[in-house]
């Protein structure tokens, strides 16, 4: 093991006189500050370069980046030297998109335009205000008739050709706009005084937060159907989406519960004082402070879910990940599912990359 | 409704002076468990009717019929004509095969990460950084998938890979060697663990008579005596024999030694990488949380470097540690249900398969969610015991 020097308040660096060349000196303080460092450094620099140069090989040089349509012979020439990049421009619009007609696909491809931009708007801290969220309904209001369409000389796509990113996007932005406002009210059953709201915010919490996300999809979609008066049939990917937001609601109420408790003792009393009703007092005066409190957690948890929408490949929903794993199902491009799942863990990282970079410098701003 | 803040004043009797706050709160809870109530008696009438007209029973009497189903590969004895109940019993044991030493190794890979993240070392802190940051940021189902993928297109038995003598990779899964497991070995082992327990007890007893009359007493002979000698004894009495099986190829498949089926190692490796970045981060943390006057001052007692690591900072790191790694057990414990995804069959996809088979969608899935229920407050158990054990004990 090497020395631990990542400990704050160490001033002995930079008091020290500072001689010599600074790459040199770089270099000695890094990686050669004693002679196992030194050798491990070596080993290291080893390990780096053969991956690098075998990566390089295998993803650059001897890699098939173009083949004419629906021939992969060139692939399959390569195999095991390189890979075969061209499986994705032959294949990125089903992934993408899944079975959605094929002359609309501008539709979704604009709903994931609008899905970043509602994002990345929601990230400045300016914009944190009572507009903010008429934005979110607006766009998701849009974002609904772009997928659906019937209207406005859009022609009308049923949810079972949704597919791809959007869906993914689907999943986890309606799961968690509609579990966080699900996530407050149990987190404030669950501080409640009264007995019977408490043990069932407790009840739910526990439940949920107990067992995996896939018995909960299984249960959406084999036991739904049971719940529902006969007759009544509700489709499968709001069966998973109701799954998600109860799942989301459930551990968004735990974070939730944590900012609670960080509002101190006297902006209750002082809310009271005022006279304040219970809504009231939460909604100006306790739960603005308690969700500034846990901004961080709330987007680690964001990114949680995010991942977890994945699962619904078990139950068959065409979720991004589902739609790769069906475009390589293809005879043709059948060996090249490696390609396939790199280019979408790469579109996964993105945005989960995107949100732990954001939730980092959030922690950053509100420890100074 | 009033203040819900905790620490209010203590509440009057229930059928004290029921105030007009106290009428309100009775009102909320009525209407709420109505509510609940209502919803509950609505959708169980909706599966009774459900169920008539499907003419499915409710019940548990279906975990004795026989289950037919093939269970590739298990730990416990199994075979298609047994029951149900003995296929769900196979399904958790297999569960608990991934979850425990997946948690064992997890625990240990994140740990080996967290600290090369604290090393003076740039390129090893910048690797371990890079693990975690790509790791954390793609789902696990599909790191599971890519996983797989890469197991199947692994040499086939003939010209399996051999990393080390005796242990080979190919796409039947990774075969290393063993020493075949049988009763006496139980006994051994039993021994060691019983002996690694008086240890503990005896370590206890002699720290306590230190603390009463300062004197330092030597604790290895019963080290070697109880966790090493007796069971040493117990082996050589009961000629249990601990010579290693090699595997080797006959034909088209192995012979001897331990198999990992290609499904059980994808799920473990993926399990393992993905939740040991996670607990990368924990200890990190965990030992960035201990005040550099800490370290300065166990230096500045002439301590030794293990020493000063194993009783002084280690002690005040798990108590930040111990409650997210809690999380994060449970959490892999809950991941290892995504084996159903590539046909490892744990104890999700052993329920899923009934469903399927019989159509007893309600009792499959209570089945499921009572076994992790149960896993999960076990571990909360043992891992609550184990943070009280360590909590700071103030005056």
């Amino acid at each position: 093991m090497t020395a631990i020097t990542d400990i704050p308040d160490l001033p002995r660096a930079a008091r020290r006189p500072q001689i010599g060349n600074p790459v040199l000196r770089w270099l000695r303080t890094n990686l050669f500050s004693s002679i196992p460092n030194g050798i491990l450094s070596v080993v290291l620099l080893a390990v780096l370069a053969k991956g690098v140069v075998s990566f390089a090989q295998w993803g650059i040089v001897n890699a098939v980046w173009l083949t004419p349509a629906n021939d992969s012979s060139a692939c399959k020439a390569a195999r095991g030297v390189g890979a075969c990049w061209a499986i994705i421009p032959e294949k990125y619009r089903f992934i993408l998109f899944g079975t959605y007609p094929f002359d609309e696909q501008w539709r979704p491809a604009l709903s994931v335009v609008l899905f970043i931009a509602l994002f990345f708007l929601s990230t400045r801290r300016s914009l944190w205000r009572r507009e903010l969220a008429y934005l979110w309904i607006g766009a998701l209001a849009l974002i609904s008739l772009l997928m659906w369409g019937g209207v406005l000389g859009l022609s009308f796509v049923s949810q079972d050709r949704w597919g791809g990113l959007p869906v993914t996007l689907i999943l986890a932005t309606f799961g968690l706009a509609l579990g966080f406002p699900l996530g407050i009210v149990v987190a404030l059953g669950r501080r409640s005084k009264l007995p019977a709201i408490r043990s069932l915010s407790v009840l739910y919490v526990e439940l949920i937060r107990g067992v995996p996300l896939v018995s909960l999809l299984f249960m959406a979609s084999v036991m739904f159907p049971l719940f529902m008066p006969s007759g009544f049939n509700i489709d499968k990917l709001l069966r998973a989406q109701v799954a998600i937001i109860l799942f989301a609601g459930a551990y968004l109420a735990e974070v939730i519960r944590g900012g609670l408790q960080a509002v101190p003792r006297g902006q209750y009393e002082a809310a009271d004082a005022l006279g304040l009703s219970y809504w009231r007092k939460h909604r100006l005066v306790v739960l603005p402070q308690a969700i500034r409190h846990v901004i961080p957690p709330l987007v680690n948890t964001f990114i949680a879910f995010f991942k977890d929408t994945s699962l619904v490949l078990i139950i068959g929903i065409f979720d991004l990940l589902t739609t790769a794993k069906t475009a390589i199902i293809d005879p043709a491009w059948q060996q090249f599912s490696v390609e396939v799942y790199i280019f979408v863990a790469a579109i996964y990282f993105v945005f989960c990359f995107a949100m732990s970079r954001y939730s980092r410098s959030l922690e950053a701003t509100s420890a100074r | 409704m009033t203040s819900d803040d905790p620490r209010s004043p203590p509440r009057r009797s229930f059928f004290g002076a029921l105030g007009p706050n106290e009428l309100k709160g009775l009102f909320w809870q009525v209407l709420v468990v109505g509510i609940a109530v209502a919803v509950i008696v609505f959708l169980w009438s909706n599966t009774v009717t459900n169920l008539s007209a499907r003419r499915i029973t409710t019940g548990f009497a279906f975990l004795g019929r026989e289950a037919g189903m093939p269970i590739a590969d298990s730990l416990l004895a199994y075979n298609p004509r047994d029951s149900y109940l003995w296929a769900f019993v196979v399904g958790v044991a297999n569960t608990l095969r991934v979850a425990v030493i997946g948690i064992v190794l997890a625990t240990i890979l994140g740990t080996l990460i967290g600290i090369s993240r604290l090393s003076a070392n740039w390129l090893l802190s910048r690797f371990a950084a890079v693990y975690v940051e790509v790791l954390r940021d793609i789902p696990l189902l599909l790191q599971l998938l890519f996983w797989y993928v890469l197991m199947q297109a692994l040499p086939a038995a003939r010209a399996a890979w051999r990393p080390v003598e005796g242990v080979f990779l190919s796409n039947r899964g990774l075969i290393l060697p063993a020493i075949p497991f049988r009763a006496p070995h139980l006994w051994v082992l039993g021994t060691a663990v019983l002996g690694c327990a008086a240890f503990f007890m005896i370590q206890r007893w002699l720290v306590a008579q230190q603390m009463r009359d300062g004197k330092p007493r030597p604790a290895w002979p019963f080290a070697l005596g109880l966790v090493v000698v007796l069971p040493v004894a117990v082996s050589l009495l009961l000629g249990v024999s601990w010579t290693i099986e090699w595997p080797e190829l006959r034909g088209f498949n192995f012979v001897g030694g331990l198999t990992l089926a290609p499904e059980y190692f994808a799920l473990l490796i993926a399990l393992v990488t993905y939740t040991s970045a996670f607990i990368a981060e924990i200890v990190r943390s965990g030992i960035q949380s201990v005040p550099r006057g800490q370290w300065d001052a166990a230096s500045a007692l002439g301590l030794r470097r293990s020493f000063m690591l194993r009783q002084i900072i280690l002690p005040q790191a798990l108590r930040v540690i111990v409650p997210p790694m809690t999380s994060q057990y449970l959490n892999l414990t809950k991941n290892s249900s995504l084996a159903v995804a590539i046909g490892y069959q744990d104890v999700v996809s052993i329920a899923n398969t009934t469903l399927n088979q019989t159509g007893q969608a309600i009792e499959a899935i209570s089945l499921i969610m009572a076994v992790f229920l149960t896993i999960s407050l076990g571990i909360s158990f043992f891992m609550n015991w184990f943070n009280a054990r360590i909590a700071l004990a103030e005056r």
